[in-house]
Protein backbone atom coordinates (compact mmCIF):
# COMPACT_ATOMS: atom_id res chain seq x y z
CA UNK A 1 0.00 0.00 0.00
CA UNK A 2 1.10 3.52 -1.04
CA UNK A 3 -0.40 6.45 0.50
CA UNK A 4 0.54 9.83 -0.58
CA UNK A 5 -0.39 12.86 1.38
CA UNK A 6 -0.88 16.30 0.29
CA UNK A 7 2.09 15.93 -1.38
CA UNK A 8 3.74 19.65 -2.92
CA UNK A 9 7.02 20.42 -4.73
CA UNK A 10 8.02 23.94 -5.26
CA UNK A 11 10.62 25.00 -7.88
CA UNK A 12 10.79 28.80 -6.94
CA UNK A 13 7.48 30.48 -6.68
CA UNK A 14 5.59 27.24 -9.13
CA UNK A 15 3.99 23.98 -7.39
CA UNK A 16 4.98 21.71 -10.03
CA UNK A 17 3.18 18.84 -7.79
CA UNK A 18 0.30 20.95 -6.35
CA UNK A 19 -0.96 19.31 -3.33
CA UNK A 20 -1.46 15.47 -4.39
CA UNK A 21 -3.28 13.04 -2.66
CA UNK A 22 -3.29 9.16 -3.54
CA UNK A 23 -3.82 5.54 -2.02
CA UNK A 24 -2.31 2.70 -4.05
CA UNK A 25 -3.16 -0.52 -3.41
CA UNK A 26 -0.70 -2.64 -3.64
CA UNK A 27 -0.37 -5.65 -6.85
CA UNK A 28 -2.30 -2.94 -8.38
CA UNK A 29 -0.87 -1.31 -11.45
CA UNK A 30 -1.56 2.31 -11.34
CA UNK A 31 -1.54 4.62 -14.14
CA UNK A 32 -0.53 8.19 -13.89
CA UNK A 33 -0.87 10.11 -17.17
CA UNK A 34 -1.26 13.69 -18.59
CA UNK A 35 0.11 16.22 -20.64
CA UNK A 36 4.36 17.03 -20.92
CA UNK A 37 5.24 19.00 -18.07
CA UNK A 38 2.06 18.56 -15.67
CA UNK A 39 4.36 16.75 -12.90
CA UNK A 40 4.25 12.87 -13.49
CA UNK A 41 7.95 12.72 -13.35
CA UNK A 42 7.75 15.00 -10.55
CA UNK A 43 5.65 12.87 -8.77
CA UNK A 44 6.78 9.36 -9.52
CA UNK A 45 10.78 10.84 -8.17
CA UNK A 46 8.99 11.90 -4.80
CA UNK A 47 8.37 8.39 -4.00
CA UNK A 48 11.57 7.40 -4.14
CA UNK A 49 13.10 9.98 -3.22
CA UNK A 50 14.87 10.89 -5.96
CA UNK A 51 13.23 14.50 -5.24
CA UNK A 52 12.38 15.36 -2.31
CA UNK A 53 8.81 16.87 -1.27
CA UNK A 54 8.46 20.81 -0.33
CA UNK A 55 5.78 19.16 1.76
CA UNK A 56 3.61 16.39 2.41
CA UNK A 57 4.24 12.49 3.32
CA UNK A 58 4.78 9.67 1.50
CA UNK A 59 3.88 6.08 3.17
CA UNK A 60 5.39 2.25 1.69
CA UNK A 61 3.44 -0.23 4.07
CA UNK A 62 2.95 2.43 6.86
CA UNK A 63 6.19 3.38 6.76
CA UNK A 64 7.27 7.03 6.02
CA UNK A 65 9.61 6.69 3.01
CA UNK A 66 12.06 9.16 5.08
CA UNK A 67 12.43 6.74 7.90
CA UNK A 68 15.48 5.57 6.12
CA UNK A 69 18.58 7.12 3.69
CA UNK A 70 17.47 7.76 0.49
CA UNK A 71 19.84 5.12 -1.24
CA UNK A 72 18.86 2.24 0.97
CA UNK A 73 15.26 3.37 0.12
CA UNK A 74 15.60 3.33 -3.28
CA UNK A 75 17.42 -0.61 -3.23
CA UNK A 76 13.80 -1.67 -2.39
CA UNK A 77 11.79 0.04 -4.77
CA UNK A 78 12.18 -0.85 -8.67
CA UNK A 79 13.07 2.07 -11.11
CA UNK A 80 12.76 1.69 -14.54
CA UNK A 81 13.42 4.89 -16.89
CA UNK A 82 12.73 5.53 -21.06
CA UNK A 83 15.85 5.40 -22.95
CA UNK A 84 16.61 2.32 -19.97
CA UNK A 85 19.72 3.85 -18.37
CA UNK A 86 21.96 0.72 -18.69
CA UNK A 87 25.16 1.06 -17.67
CA UNK A 88 27.54 0.54 -20.81
CA UNK A 89 30.37 -0.81 -19.40
CA UNK A 90 28.72 -3.41 -17.99
CA UNK A 91 27.74 -6.95 -19.53
CA UNK A 92 23.66 -7.18 -18.93
CA UNK A 93 24.20 -9.88 -16.73
CA UNK A 94 25.93 -7.69 -14.17
CA UNK A 95 23.36 -4.67 -15.02
CA UNK A 96 20.88 -7.02 -13.98
CA UNK A 97 23.08 -7.92 -10.64
CA UNK A 98 23.23 -3.90 -10.10
CA UNK A 99 20.79 -3.80 -6.70
CA UNK A 100 21.67 -7.49 -5.38
CA UNK A 101 25.00 -6.77 -5.60
CA UNK A 102 25.04 -3.45 -4.04
CA UNK A 103 22.75 -5.36 -0.98
CA UNK A 104 25.41 -7.58 -1.28
CA UNK A 105 23.82 -11.46 -1.99
CA UNK A 106 25.84 -14.04 -2.21
CA UNK A 107 27.10 -14.58 -5.79
CA UNK A 108 25.58 -17.79 -6.31
CA UNK A 109 22.09 -16.41 -5.58
CA UNK A 110 22.75 -12.91 -7.75
CA UNK A 111 23.63 -15.41 -10.04
CA UNK A 112 20.84 -17.48 -10.55
CA UNK A 113 18.04 -14.56 -9.96
CA UNK A 114 19.72 -12.73 -13.29
CA UNK A 115 19.60 -16.43 -15.45
CA UNK A 116 15.71 -16.41 -13.86
CA UNK A 117 14.92 -12.61 -14.68
CA UNK A 118 16.74 -13.29 -18.25
CA UNK A 119 14.50 -16.34 -18.93
CA UNK A 120 11.42 -14.53 -17.57
CA UNK A 121 12.09 -11.88 -20.28
CA UNK A 122 12.85 -14.71 -22.97
CA UNK A 123 16.61 -13.49 -23.40
CA UNK A 124 18.41 -16.80 -23.12
CA UNK A 125 20.69 -15.98 -20.29
CA UNK A 126 24.42 -18.05 -21.93
CA UNK A 127 24.21 -15.60 -25.10
CA UNK A 128 23.14 -12.65 -23.34
CA UNK A 129 24.38 -12.66 -19.58
CA UNK A 130 27.80 -11.74 -21.41
CA UNK A 131 27.02 -9.30 -23.68
CA UNK A 132 27.33 -5.65 -23.62
CA UNK A 133 23.93 -3.28 -23.46
CA UNK A 134 25.02 -1.70 -27.16
CA UNK A 135 25.06 -5.31 -28.58
CA UNK A 136 21.15 -5.51 -27.95
CA UNK A 137 18.38 -4.27 -29.92
CA UNK A 138 16.28 -1.33 -28.35
CA UNK A 139 13.42 -3.80 -27.44
CA UNK A 140 15.84 -6.48 -25.47
CA UNK A 141 17.59 -3.26 -23.71
CA UNK A 142 14.01 -2.23 -22.60
CA UNK A 143 13.46 -5.42 -21.38
CA UNK A 144 17.02 -5.77 -19.46
CA UNK A 145 16.15 -2.24 -17.93
CA UNK A 146 12.88 -3.88 -16.61
CA UNK A 147 14.54 -7.19 -15.43
CA UNK A 148 17.28 -4.82 -13.65
CA UNK A 149 14.82 -2.82 -11.73
CA UNK A 150 12.98 -6.15 -10.69
CA UNK A 151 15.82 -7.60 -9.41
CA UNK A 152 15.87 -7.06 -6.14
CA UNK A 153 12.39 -8.36 -5.50
CA UNK A 154 10.58 -5.16 -4.91
CA UNK A 155 7.72 -4.73 -4.01
CA UNK A 156 7.15 -1.33 -5.82
CA UNK A 157 8.18 -0.99 -9.21
CA UNK A 158 8.28 3.00 -10.55
CA UNK A 159 8.23 3.30 -14.23
CA UNK A 160 8.51 6.57 -16.08
CA UNK A 161 7.53 6.06 -19.54
CA UNK A 162 9.30 3.09 -19.72
CA UNK A 163 8.36 2.31 -23.44
CA UNK A 164 8.15 5.55 -25.14
CA UNK A 165 11.30 4.74 -26.85
CA UNK A 166 9.64 1.31 -28.85
CA UNK A 167 7.86 0.94 -32.24
CA UNK A 168 4.39 -0.21 -32.02
CA UNK A 169 4.58 -3.59 -31.99
CA UNK A 170 7.56 -4.12 -29.17
CA UNK A 171 5.87 -1.61 -27.17
CA UNK A 172 2.21 -4.06 -27.57
CA UNK A 173 4.48 -6.96 -26.67
CA UNK A 174 6.35 -5.06 -24.07
CA UNK A 175 2.93 -4.14 -22.57
CA UNK A 176 1.63 -7.63 -22.58
CA UNK A 177 4.80 -8.75 -20.77
CA UNK A 178 4.92 -6.38 -17.98
CA UNK A 179 1.10 -7.19 -17.11
CA UNK A 180 2.24 -10.73 -17.08
CA UNK A 181 5.49 -9.86 -14.84
CA UNK A 182 3.65 -7.76 -12.48
CA UNK A 183 1.18 -10.97 -11.60
CA UNK A 184 4.06 -13.51 -11.50
CA UNK A 185 6.04 -11.52 -8.74
CA UNK A 186 2.61 -9.67 -7.07
CA UNK A 187 4.53 -5.94 -8.19
CA UNK A 188 2.41 -2.34 -6.68
CA UNK A 189 3.43 -0.87 -10.10
CA UNK A 190 3.49 3.30 -11.11
CA UNK A 191 3.71 3.82 -14.29
CA UNK A 192 4.18 7.31 -15.63
CA UNK A 193 3.09 8.14 -19.29
CA UNK A 194 1.28 10.63 -21.68
CA UNK A 195 -0.05 8.21 -23.63
CA UNK A 196 -3.59 7.45 -22.99
CA UNK A 197 -3.82 4.49 -25.05
CA UNK A 198 -1.01 3.23 -22.96
CA UNK A 199 -2.69 4.08 -19.80
CA UNK A 200 -5.91 1.98 -20.55
CA UNK A 201 -4.26 -1.12 -21.53
CA UNK A 202 -1.94 -1.27 -18.21
CA UNK A 203 -4.36 0.31 -15.52
CA UNK A 204 -6.25 -0.75 -12.71
CA UNK A 205 -6.55 2.76 -11.93
CA UNK A 206 -5.41 6.41 -13.78
CA UNK A 207 -4.61 9.42 -12.05
CA UNK A 208 -5.03 12.39 -14.79
CA UNK A 209 -2.39 15.03 -13.61
CA UNK A 210 -3.20 18.47 -15.07
CA UNK A 211 -0.28 21.78 -14.18
CA UNK A 212 0.58 19.77 -10.79
CA UNK A 213 -2.97 18.65 -9.55
CA UNK A 214 -4.83 15.01 -10.22
CA UNK A 215 -7.57 16.03 -11.54
CA UNK A 216 -9.59 12.95 -11.36
CA UNK A 217 -8.28 9.40 -10.02
CA UNK A 218 -10.42 6.41 -11.32
CA UNK A 219 -10.60 2.88 -12.70
CA UNK A 220 -10.70 3.11 -16.35
CA UNK A 221 -14.30 2.48 -16.69
CA UNK A 222 -15.13 4.91 -14.51
CA UNK A 223 -13.36 7.72 -16.62
CA UNK A 224 -14.19 6.86 -19.41
CA UNK A 225 -18.55 6.70 -18.11
CA UNK A 226 -18.10 10.11 -15.72
CA UNK A 227 -14.76 12.04 -16.63
CA UNK A 228 -14.29 14.58 -13.94
CA UNK A 229 -13.00 17.48 -15.77
CA UNK A 230 -13.88 18.75 -19.72
CA UNK A 231 -9.53 18.38 -19.60
CA UNK A 232 -10.47 14.70 -19.02
CA UNK A 233 -12.75 14.23 -21.27
CA UNK A 234 -10.36 15.57 -24.41
CA UNK A 235 -6.83 13.43 -22.95
CA UNK A 236 -9.98 10.32 -23.25
CA UNK A 237 -10.66 11.50 -26.97
CA UNK A 238 -14.52 12.12 -27.40
CA UNK A 239 -14.49 9.93 -30.47
CA UNK A 240 -12.35 7.03 -28.91
CA UNK A 241 -14.61 6.65 -25.83
CA UNK A 242 -16.83 3.94 -27.13
CA UNK A 243 -13.55 1.79 -27.87
CA UNK A 244 -12.14 2.38 -25.26
CA UNK A 245 -15.50 1.57 -23.09
CA UNK A 246 -15.50 -1.89 -25.03
CA UNK A 247 -12.00 -2.66 -24.37
CA UNK A 248 -12.01 -3.00 -20.75
CA UNK A 249 -14.28 -5.72 -20.51
CA UNK A 250 -13.96 -9.46 -21.90
CA UNK A 251 -16.02 -10.91 -24.44
CA UNK A 252 -16.91 -13.04 -21.85
CA UNK A 253 -19.00 -10.55 -20.45
CA UNK A 254 -21.04 -10.19 -23.19
CA UNK A 255 -22.12 -13.59 -24.09
CA UNK A 256 -25.50 -14.29 -25.03
CA UNK A 257 -27.37 -17.34 -25.20
CA UNK A 258 -27.91 -18.41 -28.65
CA UNK A 259 -26.05 -19.86 -31.81
CA UNK A 260 -24.69 -18.37 -34.79
CA UNK A 261 -22.72 -18.77 -38.11
CA UNK A 262 -18.72 -18.47 -38.55
CA UNK A 263 -15.52 -18.67 -37.13
CA UNK A 264 -16.04 -18.30 -33.02
CA UNK A 265 -14.00 -15.90 -30.87
CA UNK A 266 -12.06 -16.62 -28.26
CA UNK A 267 -13.90 -15.45 -24.63
CA UNK A 268 -10.49 -14.04 -23.22
CA UNK A 269 -10.55 -11.13 -25.94
CA UNK A 270 -11.14 -7.67 -25.70
CA UNK A 271 -15.35 -6.59 -26.73
CA UNK A 272 -13.59 -4.01 -28.70
CA UNK A 273 -11.73 -7.07 -30.70
CA UNK A 274 -15.13 -8.67 -30.92
CA UNK A 275 -16.55 -5.65 -32.36
CA UNK A 276 -13.60 -5.52 -34.90
CA UNK A 277 -14.26 -9.63 -35.92
CA UNK A 278 -17.61 -8.97 -36.32
CA UNK A 279 -17.25 -5.89 -38.80
CA UNK A 280 -14.78 -7.71 -40.61
CA UNK A 281 -16.42 -10.53 -41.35
CA UNK A 282 -19.66 -8.98 -41.93
CA UNK A 283 -21.97 -10.50 -39.99
CA UNK A 284 -24.81 -9.46 -37.05
CA UNK A 285 -23.48 -12.17 -34.58
CA UNK A 286 -20.64 -14.76 -33.98
CA UNK A 287 -19.92 -18.07 -31.70
CA UNK A 288 -17.82 -17.33 -28.80
CA UNK A 289 -15.42 -20.45 -27.43
CA UNK A 290 -14.07 -20.43 -23.89
CA UNK A 291 -10.30 -21.07 -23.52
CA UNK A 292 -11.40 -24.64 -23.81
CA UNK A 293 -12.65 -24.38 -27.24
CA UNK A 294 -16.28 -25.07 -26.02
CA UNK A 295 -18.93 -22.91 -27.71
CA UNK A 296 -20.41 -20.78 -24.72
CA UNK A 297 -23.08 -18.61 -27.08
CA UNK A 298 -22.73 -15.95 -29.14
CA UNK A 299 -21.92 -12.25 -29.71
CA UNK A 300 -23.45 -9.60 -31.64
CA UNK A 301 -22.92 -5.88 -32.93
CA UNK A 302 -26.56 -5.35 -31.46
CA UNK A 303 -25.30 -6.68 -27.94
CA UNK A 304 -22.06 -5.00 -28.12
CA UNK A 305 -23.11 -1.53 -29.32
CA UNK A 306 -25.41 -1.27 -26.35
CA UNK A 307 -22.47 -2.28 -24.49
CA UNK A 308 -20.69 0.76 -26.10
CA UNK A 309 -23.16 3.62 -25.28
CA UNK A 310 -22.73 6.12 -22.61
CA UNK A 311 -25.20 6.96 -19.95
CA UNK A 312 -27.81 9.10 -21.07
CA UNK B 1 47.66 -12.07 -36.96
CA UNK B 2 48.90 -9.13 -35.73
CA UNK B 3 47.83 -6.09 -37.85
CA UNK B 4 50.38 -4.06 -39.62
CA UNK B 5 50.75 -1.35 -37.19
CA UNK B 6 51.15 -2.96 -34.27
CA UNK B 7 54.45 -4.34 -36.37
CA UNK B 8 55.38 -1.48 -37.12
CA UNK B 9 54.88 -0.25 -33.77
CA UNK B 10 57.08 -2.95 -32.29
CA UNK B 11 59.99 -2.70 -34.80
CA UNK B 12 60.21 1.40 -33.82
CA UNK B 13 60.57 -0.07 -30.73
CA UNK B 14 63.45 -2.63 -31.60
CA UNK B 15 65.78 0.18 -32.92
CA UNK B 16 65.06 2.62 -30.66
CA UNK B 17 66.17 -0.40 -27.93
CA UNK B 18 68.83 -1.41 -30.14
CA UNK B 19 70.07 2.50 -30.40
CA UNK B 20 69.62 3.06 -26.70
CA UNK B 21 72.13 -0.24 -26.11
CA UNK B 22 74.45 -0.59 -28.74
CA UNK B 23 74.61 3.25 -30.20
CA UNK B 24 78.18 2.41 -32.05
CA UNK B 25 75.92 0.25 -34.61
CA UNK B 26 73.86 3.43 -35.94
CA UNK B 27 77.41 5.41 -35.92
CA UNK B 28 77.90 5.36 -40.39
CA UNK B 29 73.96 6.75 -40.46
CA UNK B 30 75.19 9.74 -38.43
CA UNK B 31 78.54 9.96 -39.43
CA UNK B 32 77.78 12.38 -42.62
CA UNK B 33 76.19 15.34 -40.24
CA UNK B 34 79.69 15.63 -38.26
CA UNK B 35 82.81 16.97 -39.31
CA UNK B 36 85.89 14.70 -39.14
CA UNK B 37 87.25 13.82 -35.81
CA UNK B 38 84.38 14.72 -34.27
CA UNK B 39 82.59 11.96 -31.84
CA UNK B 40 79.63 10.77 -33.60
CA UNK B 41 77.78 9.22 -30.71
CA UNK B 42 77.11 11.19 -28.01
CA UNK B 43 79.98 10.25 -25.20
CA UNK B 44 79.63 12.48 -21.89
CA UNK B 45 77.55 9.30 -20.49
CA UNK B 46 75.36 6.90 -21.55
CA UNK B 47 72.22 7.11 -23.61
CA UNK B 48 70.44 4.55 -22.24
CA UNK B 49 70.68 5.79 -18.72
CA UNK B 50 69.23 9.05 -19.63
CA UNK B 51 66.68 8.37 -21.21
CA UNK B 52 65.42 6.35 -17.79
CA UNK B 53 66.24 9.25 -16.33
CA UNK B 54 64.04 11.53 -18.51
CA UNK B 55 61.52 8.75 -18.73
CA UNK B 56 61.67 8.79 -14.67
CA UNK B 57 61.27 12.60 -14.34
CA UNK B 58 57.89 12.51 -16.55
CA UNK B 59 56.52 9.63 -15.24
CA UNK B 60 56.71 11.74 -11.78
CA UNK B 61 55.71 14.74 -13.17
CA UNK B 62 52.40 13.06 -14.70
CA UNK B 63 51.43 10.80 -12.58
CA UNK B 64 51.34 13.62 -9.84
CA UNK B 65 49.85 16.09 -12.19
CA UNK B 66 47.05 13.56 -12.56
CA UNK B 67 46.32 12.81 -9.13
CA UNK B 68 46.12 16.64 -8.55
CA UNK B 69 44.36 17.03 -11.29
CA UNK B 70 42.00 14.28 -11.16
CA UNK B 71 41.19 15.16 -7.42
CA UNK B 72 40.23 18.66 -8.31
CA UNK B 73 37.57 17.82 -11.01
CA UNK B 74 36.16 15.05 -8.97
CA UNK B 75 36.00 18.00 -6.27
CA UNK B 76 34.55 20.56 -8.86
CA UNK B 77 31.64 17.97 -10.43
CA UNK B 78 30.81 16.96 -6.76
CA UNK B 79 27.65 19.14 -5.63
CA UNK B 80 29.00 20.57 -2.68
CA UNK B 81 31.84 21.24 -4.76
CA UNK B 82 30.54 22.91 -7.77
CA UNK B 83 31.13 26.63 -6.62
CA UNK B 84 34.67 26.04 -6.81
CA UNK B 85 34.77 24.64 -10.84
CA UNK B 86 35.72 28.52 -11.91
CA UNK B 87 38.65 29.25 -9.67
CA UNK B 88 40.16 26.14 -10.47
CA UNK B 89 39.92 26.43 -13.90
CA UNK B 90 41.40 29.28 -13.30
CA UNK B 91 44.12 28.48 -11.34
CA UNK B 92 45.39 25.49 -14.04
CA UNK B 93 44.76 28.02 -16.83
CA UNK B 94 47.36 30.42 -14.99
CA UNK B 95 49.83 27.16 -15.07
CA UNK B 96 49.32 26.84 -18.53
CA UNK B 97 49.71 30.86 -19.46
CA UNK B 98 53.36 30.20 -18.35
CA UNK B 99 55.79 29.26 -20.03
CA UNK B 100 58.33 26.42 -19.86
CA UNK B 101 61.63 28.69 -19.30
CA UNK B 102 59.79 30.77 -16.83
CA UNK B 103 58.59 27.96 -14.50
CA UNK B 104 62.19 26.75 -14.59
CA UNK B 105 64.05 30.43 -14.37
CA UNK B 106 61.46 30.93 -11.39
CA UNK B 107 61.71 27.69 -9.64
CA UNK B 108 66.02 27.89 -9.91
CA UNK B 109 66.04 30.51 -6.83
CA UNK B 110 64.02 28.92 -4.76
CA UNK B 111 64.85 24.87 -5.27
CA UNK B 112 68.33 25.35 -6.67
CA UNK B 113 69.70 23.87 -9.60
CA UNK B 114 68.67 19.98 -10.65
CA UNK B 115 65.46 17.96 -11.54
CA UNK B 116 63.21 19.67 -8.77
CA UNK B 117 62.51 22.62 -10.84
CA UNK B 118 61.89 20.91 -13.62
CA UNK B 119 59.35 18.48 -11.92
CA UNK B 120 57.01 21.59 -10.43
CA UNK B 121 57.32 22.96 -14.34
CA UNK B 122 55.86 19.88 -15.88
CA UNK B 123 53.84 18.99 -12.86
CA UNK B 124 52.41 22.28 -13.78
CA UNK B 125 51.99 21.90 -17.46
CA UNK B 126 50.50 18.68 -17.10
CA UNK B 127 47.81 19.74 -15.24
CA UNK B 128 45.84 21.76 -17.81
CA UNK B 129 45.09 18.67 -20.01
CA UNK B 130 44.29 16.21 -17.76
CA UNK B 131 41.97 18.33 -15.22
CA UNK B 132 40.15 19.33 -19.03
CA UNK B 133 39.70 16.21 -19.85
CA UNK B 134 38.55 14.32 -16.73
CA UNK B 135 36.38 17.84 -16.37
CA UNK B 136 34.64 17.14 -19.60
CA UNK B 137 34.29 12.88 -19.00
CA UNK B 138 33.08 13.90 -15.51
CA UNK B 139 30.52 16.04 -16.93
CA UNK B 140 29.10 15.08 -20.06
CA UNK B 141 28.01 11.10 -18.62
CA UNK B 142 24.42 10.15 -20.29
CA UNK B 143 21.92 11.67 -18.23
CA UNK B 144 19.27 8.24 -18.30
CA UNK B 145 22.73 6.45 -17.11
CA UNK B 146 23.16 8.79 -14.50
CA UNK B 147 19.61 8.58 -13.33
CA UNK B 148 19.56 5.15 -13.56
CA UNK B 149 22.51 5.22 -10.82
CA UNK B 150 20.77 6.87 -8.39
CA UNK B 151 17.34 5.29 -8.77
CA UNK B 152 19.27 1.97 -8.09
CA UNK B 153 20.42 3.26 -5.13
CA UNK B 154 23.72 3.75 -5.49
CA UNK B 155 25.49 6.32 -2.89
CA UNK B 156 27.39 9.04 -4.14
CA UNK B 157 31.20 7.42 -3.90
CA UNK B 158 29.36 4.29 -5.46
CA UNK B 159 28.07 6.27 -8.31
CA UNK B 160 31.37 7.41 -8.92
CA UNK B 161 33.86 4.49 -8.36
CA UNK B 162 31.27 2.42 -10.45
CA UNK B 163 29.51 4.39 -12.93
CA UNK B 164 31.23 7.71 -13.18
CA UNK B 165 35.42 6.99 -13.63
CA UNK B 166 34.67 4.11 -15.64
CA UNK B 167 32.84 6.05 -18.39
CA UNK B 168 34.72 9.17 -18.01
CA UNK B 169 38.22 6.95 -18.57
CA UNK B 170 39.04 7.01 -22.45
CA UNK B 171 38.45 10.62 -22.31
CA UNK B 172 40.83 10.84 -18.52
CA UNK B 173 43.07 8.64 -20.40
CA UNK B 174 43.37 11.43 -23.27
CA UNK B 175 44.35 13.54 -21.36
CA UNK B 176 46.87 11.81 -19.68
CA UNK B 177 48.39 11.16 -23.13
CA UNK B 178 48.44 14.75 -24.19
CA UNK B 179 50.22 15.37 -20.57
CA UNK B 180 52.57 12.68 -21.00
CA UNK B 181 53.64 13.97 -24.79
CA UNK B 182 53.85 17.50 -23.95
CA UNK B 183 56.37 16.34 -20.46
CA UNK B 184 58.30 14.09 -22.81
CA UNK B 185 59.12 17.37 -25.15
CA UNK B 186 59.27 19.95 -22.64
CA UNK B 187 61.68 17.95 -20.11
CA UNK B 188 64.15 18.34 -22.31
CA UNK B 189 64.70 22.22 -21.32
CA UNK B 190 65.10 21.19 -17.66
CA UNK B 191 68.81 20.14 -18.72
CA UNK B 192 69.49 23.87 -19.02
CA UNK B 193 69.05 24.18 -15.15
CA UNK B 194 70.91 20.50 -15.22
CA UNK B 195 68.39 18.17 -14.91
CA UNK B 196 69.81 14.79 -16.02
CA UNK B 197 67.21 14.35 -19.23
CA UNK B 198 67.74 13.91 -22.86
CA UNK B 199 67.73 17.31 -23.59
CA UNK B 200 71.43 17.08 -22.29
CA UNK B 201 72.38 15.37 -25.62
CA UNK B 202 70.59 18.16 -27.44
CA UNK B 203 72.54 21.54 -25.49
CA UNK B 204 75.79 19.24 -25.57
CA UNK B 205 75.55 19.00 -29.22
CA UNK B 206 74.32 22.54 -30.24
CA UNK B 207 77.70 23.51 -27.67
CA UNK B 208 80.01 22.11 -29.73
CA UNK B 209 78.64 22.58 -32.72
CA UNK B 210 77.71 18.58 -33.68
CA UNK B 211 74.61 17.69 -35.69
CA UNK B 212 74.70 14.02 -34.76
CA UNK B 213 74.04 14.68 -30.96
CA UNK B 214 71.28 16.91 -31.81
CA UNK B 215 69.83 14.70 -33.86
CA UNK B 216 70.25 11.66 -32.20
CA UNK B 217 68.91 13.53 -28.63
CA UNK B 218 65.51 14.86 -30.40
CA UNK B 219 64.94 11.46 -32.25
CA UNK B 220 64.76 9.61 -29.04
CA UNK B 221 62.55 11.95 -27.77
CA UNK B 222 60.21 12.38 -30.73
CA UNK B 223 60.13 8.08 -31.07
CA UNK B 224 58.91 8.33 -27.01
CA UNK B 225 56.89 10.51 -27.61
CA UNK B 226 55.12 8.40 -30.63
CA UNK B 227 55.60 5.40 -28.48
CA UNK B 228 53.69 6.61 -25.76
CA UNK B 229 51.08 8.32 -27.51
CA UNK B 230 50.26 5.40 -29.68
CA UNK B 231 50.32 3.04 -26.96
CA UNK B 232 47.56 4.75 -24.82
CA UNK B 233 45.87 5.41 -27.19
CA UNK B 234 45.15 2.02 -28.10
CA UNK B 235 44.15 1.60 -24.44
CA UNK B 236 41.40 4.11 -25.03
CA UNK B 237 40.21 3.02 -28.39
CA UNK B 238 39.40 -0.66 -26.47
CA UNK B 239 37.92 0.49 -23.15
CA UNK B 240 35.52 3.24 -25.80
CA UNK B 241 35.05 0.12 -27.93
CA UNK B 242 33.86 -2.05 -24.94
CA UNK B 243 31.29 0.56 -24.19
CA UNK B 244 30.00 0.47 -27.87
CA UNK B 245 31.07 4.32 -28.65
N1 LIG C 1 14.84 20.41 -11.04
C1 LIG C 1 13.91 21.26 -11.53
N2 LIG C 1 14.03 22.59 -11.39
C2 LIG C 1 13.09 23.43 -11.88
N3 LIG C 1 11.99 23.03 -12.52
C3 LIG C 1 11.80 21.72 -12.70
C4 LIG C 1 12.75 20.76 -12.22
N4 LIG C 1 12.31 19.52 -12.54
C5 LIG C 1 11.14 19.71 -13.20
N5 LIG C 1 10.84 21.02 -13.30
C6 LIG C 1 9.64 21.58 -13.94
O1 LIG C 1 8.52 20.98 -13.37
C7 LIG C 1 7.52 20.76 -14.34
C8 LIG C 1 7.05 19.33 -14.31
O2 LIG C 1 8.09 18.50 -14.76
P1 LIG C 1 7.93 16.92 -14.86
O3 LIG C 1 7.55 16.39 -13.54
O4 LIG C 1 9.17 16.40 -15.47
O5 LIG C 1 6.71 16.79 -15.88
P2 LIG C 1 6.23 15.56 -16.77
O6 LIG C 1 6.98 14.35 -16.35
O7 LIG C 1 4.77 15.46 -16.52
O8 LIG C 1 6.50 15.94 -18.19
C9 LIG C 1 8.09 21.19 -15.67
O9 LIG C 1 7.58 22.45 -16.00
C10 LIG C 1 9.57 21.26 -15.40
O10 LIG C 1 10.16 22.23 -16.19
MG1 LIG D 1 8.27 13.11 -17.50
Amino acid sequence: MIEIKNITKRYGETAVVDDVSLTIAPRTVTVVVGTSGSGKTTLLRMINRLVEPTSGTIRLDGEDNRSLPGYELRRRIGYAIQGHGLFPHRTVAQNIATVPTLLGWERARIDAKVDELLQLFQLDPADFGPRFPHELSGGQQQRVGVARALAAEPKVLLMDEPFGALDPIIRAKAQDDLLAIQKHFETTVILVTHDMEEAFQLADRIAVMDKGKVVQYATPAEMLIKPATPFVESLIGVSERPYRLLAIEPVLSAVEPGSADGTAISSTLSQREALAELLWSGRSALPVADPAGAIIGKVSLEGLAKRAAGPV
Amino acid sequence: MPKLSTLFRLGVFLVLLAFLLQPQWFEPLLRPLVQANAPVIYNQGSLLQLTLLHLRTVAIAVSAAAMVALALAILVTRESGAEFLPLSRSLVNIGQTFPPVAVLALAVPIFGFGEKPTLIALFLYGLLPIFENALTGLTTLPPSVMEAARGAGMTGGQRLLKVELPLAMPVILAGIRLSVVISLATATIGSTVAAKTLGEVIIAGLQSNNLAFVVQGGLIVATLAVLLHDGLQAAERKLAARMGR
